[in-house]
C-alpha cells in the first residue's frame, strides 16, 4: 500500500489514452457487435434466419462493409472471437475492413456468468483463467480494446455486498491484465432492468455499486485514463408502474455517476438494455442536455439500439442488403448526434424547451 | 446494501449544497482560523505575544474585521470553539460579524490525533462522542460548516492499510453526522509532508487514501455535493534532494485528485502545510492554470499561508493593527486571484505557464 511498483510506463499510459479518447471521439459511439453464438441464434430467430456461421458472417458483413462516413459516429467495433476471423466478401478479415475506415477494434473476452453459491441468484463473470496470453494474441490480431459484462439484478436482497464486491474486483483483475497487454478495458457492470423497483432505486442501487467497482480499480492499479465505462442507465424496472421522462433518466443517471466516476475516466458508453432504438437515442440525448458538469464523454455502445431495424430489415435476404445498411446507418448518425445532446427527434419541442424539463438536480 | 433509507430531505440536500457553493463561489476560499489554543501558543510565541485568551480575541478580531478588500476573496471562515462564543469590542459575537459580511462561518470538530497499536507511529482522528449533540448546537450558534483532521505519513513502512481504512472511516463518520445537521463537513485527509520521498510517492499515496476516503462517504450514505475536501497538495517530502516546479507539483495534484474524487465534490480547498504564503499562491495559480480539465471548485483553505507575515507584522501590539490587517489582505487578494489562475508572481507573466507543463501521462 506504501510503495508503487509501477505497472505501465509512460508510452503504455500514452497508447491507452490515445486509443479511448479515439473510440469516444465527439460525436462517436461504439457499436456492440459481439453476441456471441447462443446469443446471435436468438437475434436470428426472431426473424426466421438460420443460425449458420454464414449467415453470421453475412449480417456481420452487411454492418461492417457500410458506407465509410459511417466512421463519423463509431469510433468502435466489439467483435465476438468468431467474428475477429472471418473475411468480408471481397476476402479481406473483418478486423481490417474496420481498420480501414478508421474504427478502432474490440473483443469480447469475457466467458459468460457463473452461478455465486448461497445468493439469490447472482452471478460473477468468468474468464480470467489465460487472459493475458488470450489478450496479447487478439492485440497482435488487430484489437485495441477489449469488453467484459458482469450482471447484477435488483429484488429485495439484491444486490449482495458478495455480488457486488466479488463482480468489482473480477472487472478489476480483468482491466489490469487488458492493459498490460496494450488493450483498453471497457468496464461494464450491468444492473439489470428487469423489477419493479422505481428510479431513485436503481440510482441508489448504481452508486453503490460503481463506488465498489471504481475502489476496486484504485486497489488493482488500474490506469483510469486508459479504460472506459459501460453501465446501465438509471432507470425504473421494466415492471414499475410508474413512468419517468427522459429527462428524469437523464438526471438520475448523470446524477450518479457524477458522485462515483472519477473525471480521469475519458468516456461513458452506455448499455442499451431493454431500450427500444429510439428510446436508447432518446435518453442518450437528454444525457448530453443534463445542465450538470459532464467531464467525460457519454455516448453509447449499443448493440440490438443499433441492429433491429437492420435486422428487420434485411430478414436474411441479399436484395434487402441496402435497406438493411441504410437502417443501420440511420440509426449510428441519429446516436451521434445524441451523443452530443444534437438529436431532436421529430414532433419534440426545441433545445430550450427541453431544458426546462430538467428539474433541479439537489432532488436527486 | 440493496435499500436506500433516504435521511436529508431534498431541502435538507439543497440547503447543504448551497452552503457548500457558497464557501467556494469563484474567486474564494477559506480563512482556516481555528488554530486549539495550543497551536496558538507556537504562534504566539514566535512573536513574543502572550498566550491569554484576550490576545487571542484580539488578533482573530483584526483578521475578521479587514476592511472591504477580503470580501471576495474570503468565502468562509473556519474557527475554533472558544472563538465561536468570543465577541468583537463592540460586544457582537464573531459569529454574527462575519455572517453580516456574507462570510460562512465553520467550526473544528475534531479533538485532535490518537495513536493506533501496533502501527509505526500512526494515528487516528477522536471526536465522534456526543458529536451528534455539539453538531446541533454548533449550528444553532451560528455553524454552517464544519472540519475534521485526519493524518497520514509517508515512510518506508506508512501509511498503512490500517491507518487508511480507519481514518476514512472515521472521516466519514463525522461527515454523515454533520449532514444531519444542516452542516457541511470539510474532509480534511492530510498526508505530511515530512520524509524524504519523491513527487510520484506522494501521488501514489495521495491516490490510495484519496479512493479509500470516497469508498468510506459512499458506504457511510454521505451527499456529496454536500461536502468539500481539504487535501494536501501533492508535493516531494520535505527533506527530497529533488526539487519540483510549480507545474509538476500541479500536474501531479491535479491527476490525482481527478483519478478519486467524484465530481459531484462541491470544491477542494487545499490545505497549506508547510508551504510558504507565496508558495501556496503561486502552486494554487499553477492548479487553476493546469490543462487538465477540474469539475469541482479549487481554491484554498489557509491558515498559516495566510497568516504568516500578518502574525509578524502585528506582534502582539494594538498599534500594529493596521499593518497586520494590511498583510493579510494582500495574501487574502493573491488567493483570490491564483483560485482563478490569475496570480502573476512579482517578477513573473500570469499567462505563459501553459507550455511548463509536462503531458499527463507522465502521471
Amino acid at each position: 500500500m506504501t510503495h508503487q511498483f509501477p505497472s505501465l510506463s509512460p508510452e503504455q499510459k500514452k497508447e491507452l489514452s490515445d486509443i479511448a479518447q479515439r473510440i469516444v471521439a465527439p460525436g462517436k459511439g461504439i457499436l456492440a457487435a459481439d453476441e456471441s453464438t447462443g446469443t446471435m441464434g436468438k437475434r436470428l430467430e426472431k426473424i426466421k434466419v438460420e443460425n449458420s456461421e454464414e449467415n453470421r458472417r453475412y449480417f456481420r458483413d452487411l454492418l461492417f462493409s457500410t458506407d465509410p462516413s459511417i466512421s463519423n459516429c463509431v469510433g468502435g467495433i466489439i467483435f465476438f472471437h468468431e467474428t475477429l476471423y472471418q473475411k468480408s466478401d471481397s476476402g479481406k478479415l473483418f478486423p481490417q475492413v474496420i481498420k480501414d475506415k478508421g474504427i478502432v477494434v474490440g473483443i469480447k473476452v469475457d466467458k459468460g456468468t457463473a452461478g455465486l453459491n448461497g445468493t439469490d441468484g447472482e452471478t460473477t463473470t468468468q474468464g480470467l483463467d489465460g487472459l493475458s496470453e488470450r489478450c496479447a494474441q487478439y492485440k497482435k490480431d488487430g484489437c485495441d480494446f477489449a469488453k467484459w459484462r458482469c450482471v447484477l439484478k435488483i429484488s429485495d436482497s439484491c444486490p449482495t455486498s458478495l455480488a457486488i464486491a466479488e463482480n468489482a474486483n473480477v472487472l478489476a483483475r480483468y482491466a489490469s491484465i487488458c492493459q498490460q497487454n496494450g488493450l483498453v478495458p471497457i468496464v461494464e457492470p450491468e444492473i439489470m432492468p428487469d423489477g419493479t423497483h422505481d428510479l431513485l432505486h436503481c440510482q441508489y442501487v448504481t452508486e453503490k455499486v460503481l463506488a465498489a467497482v471504481y475502489k476496486a480499480l484504485s486497489d488493482h492499479h488500474v490506469y483510469l485514463e486508459g479504460t472506459l465505462l459501460k453501465p446501465n442507465m438509471v432507470t425504473a424496472g421494466q415492471s414499475c408502474a410508474k413512468k419517468f421522462t427522459p429527462q428524469e433518466v437523464a438526471m438520475a443517471t448523470v446524477t450518479a455517476l457524477r458522485r462515483t466516476v472519477p473525471a480521469s475516466v475519458p468516456g461513458i458508453c452506455f448499455l442499451s438494455g431493454g431500450q427500444s432504438e429510439e428510446e436508447a437515442s432518446l435518453n442518450l440525448n437528454a444525457i448530453n442536455q443534463v445542465p450538470l458538469n459532464r467531464p467525460w464523454k457519454l455516448t453509447f455502445s449499443y448493440g440490438r439500439a443499433l441492429q433491429a431495424s437492420a435486422l428487420a430489415a434485411w430478414q436474411g435476404k441479399t436484395a434487402n442488403k441496402a435497406a438493411a445498411q441504410e437502417a443501420f446507418c440511420s440509426r449510428a448518425k441519429i446516436n451521434g448526434l445524441a451523443s452530443k445532446g444534437e438529436y431532436k427527434a421529430s414532433g419534440s419541442a426545441d433545445q430550450a424547451s427541453m431544458q426546462s424539463l430538467f428539474s433541479a438536480s439537489y432532488i436527486y | 446494501m440493496p435499500h436506500a433509507y433516504p435521511f436529508l430531505t431534498p431541502e435538507q440536500k439543497k440547503e447543504l449544497s448551497d452552503i457548500a457553493h457558497k464557501i467556494v463561489a469563484t474567486g474564494k476560499g477559506i480563512l482556516a482560523a481555528d488554530e486549539s489554543t495550543g497551536s496558538v501558543a507556537k504562534r504566539f510565541q514566535s512573536i513574543n505575544a502572550e498566550n491569554t485568551e484576550e490576545n487571542r480575541r484580539l488578533y482573530r478580531q483584526l483578521l475578521f474585521t479587514a476592511d472591504e478588500r477580503i470580501k471576495p476573496c474570503i468565502g468562509g471562515v473556519i474557527l475554533f470553539h472558544e472563538t465561536m462564543y468570543q465577541k468583537t469590542d463592540d460586544g457582537k459575537p464573531f459569529t454574527q460579524y462575519l455572517k453580516e459580511r456574507d462570510m460562512v462561518v465553520g467550526i473544528k470538530v475534531d479533538k485532535g490525533v490518537v495513536p493506533l497499536a501496533g502501527t509505526n507511529g500512526e494515528t487516528t482522528t477522536q471526536g465522534l462522542d456526543g458529536l451528534y449533540e455539539r453538531c446541533a448546537q454548533y449550528k444553532k450558534d451560528g455553524a454552517d460548516f464544519a472540519k475534521w483532521r485526519s493524518v497520514l505519513k509517508i515512510t518506508p513502512t506508512t501509511p498503512s492499510r490500517l491507518a487508511i481504512v480507519e481514518n476514512a472511516n472515521v472521516l466519514a463518520r463525522y461527515a454523515s453526522i454533520c449532514q444531519m445537521h444542516g452542516i457541511v463537513p470539510i474532509i480534511e485527509p492530510e498526508i505530511l509532508p515530512d520524509g524524504d520521498h519523491d513527487l510520484k510517492r506522494c501521488q501514489y499515496v495521495t491516490e490510495k487514501v484519496l479512493a479509500a476516503v470516497y469508498k468510506a462517504l459512499s458506504d457511510h450514505h454521505v451527499y456529496l455535493e454536500g461536502t468539500l475536501l481539504k487535501p494536501n497538495m501533492v508535493t516531494a517530502g520535505h527533506s527530497c534532494s529533488h526539487k519540483y516546479t510549480n507545474q509538476e507539483i500541479a500536474m501531479a495534484t491535479v491527476t490525482a485528485l481527478r483519478r478519486t474524487v467524484p465530481p459531484a465534490v462541491t470544491g477542494i480547498t487545499f490545505l497549506s502545510g508547510g508551504q510558504s504564503e507565496e508558495e501556496a499562491s503561486v502552486n494554487l495559480n499553477a492548479m487553476n492554470q493546469c490543462p487538465l480539465h477540474r469539475p469541482w471548485a479549487v481554491t484554498f483553505s489557509y491558515g498559516r499561508a495566510l497568516q504568516a507575515s500578518a502574525l509578524k507584522a502585528w506582534c502582539g501590539k494594538v498599534e500594529n493593527g493596521k499593518a497586520c490587517q494590511e498583510e493579510f489582505i494582500k495574501r487574502a487578494l493573491a488567493n483570490n486571484l491564483a483560485c482563478q489562475g490569475k496570480y502573476a508572481p512579482s517578477g513573473a507573466s500570469a499567462a505563459g505557464a501553459d507550455s511548463l507543463f509536462v503531458a499527463n501521462h507522465a502521471y
